[in-house]
């Protein structure tokens, strides 16, 4: 790797700290990114003479704060501060004080600066806009291709959603036992709408969009190694890795949607499996299973089946089972609909999903899994009105050829909610937005 | 005599690498893990989880089971190699060829090792 590539390596993974670190201290978005900005610039003049220092996180903070106090004073014509190319390594000199601004806090930093991204007064395209250039660094132009809009129109997206945080009141005291569980909850949730922005892109936006998924990895080891004894948090991290391990079989070469039971099992990413399955372990000895768990536990038992007829179907079922009593939402019943049909044939999934039409009405994977169950029992006139309703509430054009591929060839054998996400459920989720 | 080579690196950095810097620095390093299979040096070499997927056991007293690595430290301990190596100078040359081949921060500590219990081939992760 170039010398500069480590560095920015470096950066990126003392980010999340060092931004922490500067907004506690400036109490201000801008003004953190900008000292941030100026320190990450002398970074890349001063590392590679001196050598990495031996904490890039710590460096950065302290650079970064007295490049905003230094500027501050040169409009004040004070006298400047010590220059911090003529100090090789900050454990030599400023150790001490860096570690005493930072130790303490820096949990609680890293999670405000979450947690100010997905302030409830954010519309939840705003959070993830907004923590993807804070949080994670990604370049205003990047973001804006991942939502498939313009630069300048991200820009006004970024620059609102700032504006809303500065006009709300966020409180910079070290929060409290439950206001730190409500943040880490909130945190979750955007973390998984990061995730899912990625996830629920067409074939053909995958390259833009499948950073998010990456990015939502990252954040989700980040906050572990904060916390790392919350098992919905390794729930969280194990749901996003295991669904991403099957992205590389999820499209086929002409970018139609690839049904699970139809993936080529051997394509998935065996080492984010391992994993996911890992912290899953992990998090059962807890024994306080949450939504994300749950979800988690279910997407295990997908991708440990070798083949799609080895899928444990009654486990699934029960999996849901507990997900609907811990946090009812139609799209869960739909969902474990899918598992019912396999285990006790889609008759009995068609009566389990029929009171849900009047709160789905809108909802793609309704009518794709009505679709579906209609055409296993042969009634096909009501399975291509059903068809017909889904592709015209499909969201990417691969969602609407995957029902097509449905009309046109397969109307005997499928199954369309399953090979989704499922979708968070719970207060902050983007679930709820269904009523 | 066998030497264990521990790799140690910010892990945050280097799960910041994209896939692509990911698979250029394991196929530099294979590189030099079959010049030493060649040799009839190498033996086990492993590469980690992350530690957020360590749990730690505590001995003292009750065992006590902990999520997490046993410590909180800059660098974390991301996999190792045991090597057989004529002395320290060529276990510190094994190393230096590793470090070349993977430049990017971090500290490789050498280690004796005093006992060892080779694996059967049929143990896979």
């Amino acid at each position: 790797m170039s010398e500069l590539a480590w560095i920015e390596a470096a950066l990126t993974s003392a980010r999340p700290q060092a931004m922490g670190a500067l907004l506690r201290y400036f109490r201000d978005l801008d003004t953190a990114e900008e000292a941030f900005q100026e320190a990450c610039l002398r970074a890349l003049k001063t590392w590679p003479q001196n050598g990495p220092p031996r904490d890039p996180a710590a460096w950065l903070i302290f650079v970064g704060r007295n490049a905003a106090i230094d500027s501050v004073r040169r409009q004040a014509r004070h006298q400047a501060l010590p220059d911090e190319a003529a100090l090789s390594d900050l454990d030599d000199v400023e150790s001490p004080l860096a570690e005493r601004l930072d130790g303490a806090d820096y949990r609680d930093d890293v999670l405000r600066l979450l947690f100010v991204c997905c302030h409830p007064d954010l519309p939840a395209t705003q959070q993830i806009a907004l923590a993807l250039r804070i949080v994670s660094g990604l370049s205003v132009a990047q973001i804006a291709r991942a939502f498939l809009v313009g630069d300048s129109a991200m820009e006004q997206r970024i620059t609102r959603a700032k504006a809303r945080i500065a006009a709300a009141d966020v409180p910079f005291q070290a929060p409290g036992p439950i206001e730190r569980a409500e943040r880490l909850a909130a945190v979750a949730a955007m973390i998984y709408l990061i995730f899912n922005e990625g996830y629920s892109a067409g074939a053909a936006e995958t390259e833009a969009r499948g950073a998010l998924c990456d990015e939502a990895i990252r954040l989700g080891r980040l906050l572990l190694r904060l916390f790392p004894a919350e098992p919905e948090i390794m729930g969280l991290t194990a749901l996003i890795l295991l669904q991403h391990a099957r992205a590389p079989a999820r499209f086929d070469q002409e970018g139609a949607a690839v049904l699970l039971d139809d993936q080529d099992r051997t394509l998935w990413n065996r080492r984010m499996i391992g994993e996911g399955l890992a912290l899953i372990d992990k998090a059962m000895r807890h024994r306080r299973p949450g939504a994300y768990l749950i979800q988690a536990a279910i997407a295990a038992l997908h991708v440990r089946a070798e083949r799609p007829q080895d899928t444990d179907w009654a486990q699934i079922d029960a999996l849901y089972a507990a997900l609907e009593r811990l946090q009812p939402s139609p799209v869960v019943t739909l969902n474990r609909a899918v598992a019912v049909a396999k285990l006790h044939g889609p008759a009995a999934a068609l009566d389990m999903i029929a009171p849900l039409e009047p709160r789905l009405s809108g909802y793609f994977h309704y009518f794709g899994a009505k679709g579906a169950f209609l055409s296993q029992l042969g009634r096909s006139a009501e399975a291509r009105e059903a068809f017909g309703k889904a592709i015209g509430l499909a969201n990417t054009a691969a969602e609407a050829g995957h029902i097509r591929q449905h009309l046109d060839q397969r109307e005997q054998n499928g199954d369309a909610a399953e090979e989704r996400p499922q979708l968070p459920v719970g207060p902050q989720a983007p679930g709820s937005s269904l009523g | 005599m066998l030497y264990a080579i521990l790799c140690y690196n910010d892990e945050a950095a280097v799960s910041a690498w994209t896939k692509a810097e990911d698979d250029a620095v394991m196929a530099r390093l294979g590189v030099v893990q079959d010049g030493l299979a060649r040799q009839g040096r190498l033996g086990p070499v492993a590469r980690l989880m992350p530690t957020t997927a360590a749990t730690t056991l505590r001995k003292t007293g009750e065992p006590l089971v902990l999520d997490g690595p046993f410590a909180e430290t800059k660098e974390q301990l991301l996999g190792f190699y045991v090597v057989e190596c004529a002395d320290l100078d060529q276990a510190i040359q094994t190393a230096r060829d590793l470090a070349a081949a993977n430049p990017d921060g971090g500290s490789y500590e050498i280690r004796p090792v005093a006992m060892f219990a080779p694996a059967p081939a049929t143990l896979a992760p």
